[in-house]
């Protein structure tokens, strides 16, 4: 527990606490809105869009808004800049390597998937994944519905599927870096003590080794190749079966172009999380090894 | 007193600044904001929807403040401050120790480009829940994406210019990231296919080195200062023009 206080009371971390309270707030309201929203009848909702709709002075019903929030902003700042003072550690000493060495926090959710991938998927292609399927979104989402307004019922997969995103890969995994990852990286709990010195014995095979397969050898290249491209393939091609037999409409207007893009994606996606799952259960560490790259 | 006012109000010099009268009609509420420059960006009347916090969170404009309050922090942080190896750290202790306000100044700059990274998040993610990226906004969202990213490599470059173990450390493990890029850094698979070396990789271009030095400090000043800031506010100006083109603040259609 002491531990706890000790990575709570780091200046730097202030800055996690109010990120957690403010994004489980803010979570809680976007929700609450989306849900009441679907609530309404039909006419009720009208009536008050047509209310909504109707423009009023920008002075002084939103300037006097926004002037009250910048000085309500600066007056947190001052205050939380009286009370905690930004850190400033030892002079910076290229020989003397703290144990754990973290990036900034909001990197902290790339660095803890370093535990489940090799660095160029971790820092390289799944950042570039997120900032590009970021981008996609408005291009590969044709759900014409929800457009200006909270709502859960127009647009449920949409919405599960980035707040799964945003909230699991990308905070809680932030989360973990900060609180659960003590020196080498190993996982701590709260609770438990920060021992540079201990051990843990893991053993981490490759999947092909749990079937007996030496995954360094042609066969073992063979299935975990095979059990990558299959995911991606079987996976694609099955959710293009569903939604032809369920969705035709949908995937008629998505296109193939759009289908192959947010497929892949999703999958994608789905894929870090299997990966992560199977390293903390099973403790695998590739599933396919090359010569030049190992996933 | 009314007559001094009077007199003040109808100088050449007042008019020359004041284009419109205080007096409450709607022709001046509509000039108040016309004839601001700052104020606008803003259309002169806006949908009863989009002055409501409950729908916007206000977080765009919470982070579009953020900014301003870090780079008047920020100039005023380089008054005191030499991006050099051996003056950046003592340059803090200055600001800590003899800068009178100093700690503050710095105090504000550093929680301000906290937050700035909290509320740019949640901006997305409000944006994300009303839908707003949908057509005709979906370049603005696009836009805004290259903000986020722009809004995260100013708060890591910044991370390392006290040059303190904190910062050294976690540039030094962010920038490593940079040498497991697949070709273009030199860990990273097949960089041999165009001969990526320690010396020639992403990761050097970054820092000026093979490690973090001297030039990586000067780099991280640089970008920090002029470089992502200026980048910044091109953006920054297209995504707020945007938001008018576009068809101004979301709400139902």
């Amino acid at each position: 527990m002491e531990n706890l206080l000790k990575i709570v009371s780091k200046p730097d971390n202030v800055a996690i606490i109010i990120m957690m309270v403010m994004v489980g707030f803010f979570v809680f309201f976007a929700f609450f809105q989306a849900l009441k929203n679907d609530r309404k009848k039909a006419s009720a909702k009208e009536e008050k869009n047509k209310l909504e709709k109707e423009k009023i002075h920008t002075w002084p019903y939103l300037a006097r808004k926004e002037f009250l929030v910048a000085i309500l902003v600066v007056v947190i700042l001052l205050a939380w800049s009286i009370f905690v003072d930004a850190p400033l550690e030892e002079h910076s000493n290229p020989n003397l390597t703290p144990n754990p060495a973290k990036a900034p926090w909001y990197f902290l959710g790339l660095q803890e998937l370093l535990v489940y991938f090799d660095p160029w998927i971790a820092g390289a292609i799944i950042p570039l994944l997120i900032i590009a399927g970021l981008m996609l979104i408005p291009y590969i989402d044709i759900n014409p519905r929800g457009n200006g307004y909270f709502t859960f019922a127009e647009r449920k997969f949409e919405i599960l599927i980035f707040c799964f995103g945003f909230l699991v890969l990308w905070i809680f995994l932030i989360i973990i870096g900060v609180f659960m990852r003590g020196p080498g990286w190993l996982w701590f709990w709260p609770w438990q003590e920060w021992d540079p010195s201990r051990v843990v014995a893991e053993i981490n095979v490759d999947l092909t080794q749990l079937i007996g397969v030496n995954s360094r050898s042609t066969p073992g290249f063979l299935i975990g190749g095979s059990v990558i491209i299959l995911y991606f393939s079987v996976g694609m091609i099955m959710l293009y079966l569903y939604l032809r037999k369920k969705k035709p409409n949908l995937l008629h207007k998505l296109g193939l172009t759009r289908y192959l893009i947010s497929s892949f994606l999703l999958w994608s996606m789905i894929g870090i999380a299997i990966k992560i799952i199977m390293k903390l259960t099973l403790n695998i560490k590739y599933i396919w090894v090359t010569p030049w790259f190992n996933i | 007193m009314r007559n001094i006012f009077k007199y003040i109000t109808e100088t050449q010099l007042w008019k020359s600044i004041f284009r419109h009268d205080y007096e409450d009609t709607p022709r001046n509420r509509a000039l108040q904001i016309l004839g601001n420059v700052f104020l606008h960006l803003h259309p002169a009347r806006i949908t009863r929807l989009g002055v409501k916090l409950k729908h916007t969170w206000c977080m765009g404009g919470i982070t579009f403040f953020l900014f301003i309050i870090l780079t008047v922090t920020g100039v005023l942080l380089m008054f005191y401050y030499r991006p050099t190896v051996a003056d950046a750290y003592w340059d803090m202790k200055d600001l800590e120790f003899t800068v009178r306000f100093g700690l503050l100044l710095r105090n504000i700059h550093r929680w301000a480009g906290h937050l700035m990274v909290i509320t740019i998040m949640l901006h997305m993610f409000r944006v994300f829940m009303t839908g707003s990226y949908k057509p005709p906004r979906e370049f603005n969202w696009v836009l805004g994406v290259v903000l986020l990213v722009l809004t995260l490599l100013l708060s890591f470059t910044g991370y390392l210019l006290p040059w303190d173990q904190l910062g050294f450390w976690a540039i030094t493990v962010g920038t490593n990231m940079a040498r497991a890029a697949p070709v273009i850094g030199h860990e990273g698979p097949l960089g041999e296919i165009i001969g990526t070396t320690v010396y020639n990789d992403l990761r050097f271009a970054l820092l000026g080195g093979s490690q973090v030095g001297a030039n990586a400090l000067l780099r991280a000043y640089v970008w920090h200062c002029i470089g992502i800031p200026i980048i910044a506010i091109v953006f920054m100006a297209v995504h707020f023009w945007r938001v008018r083109k576009d068809g101004g603040i979301s709400g139902p259609l």
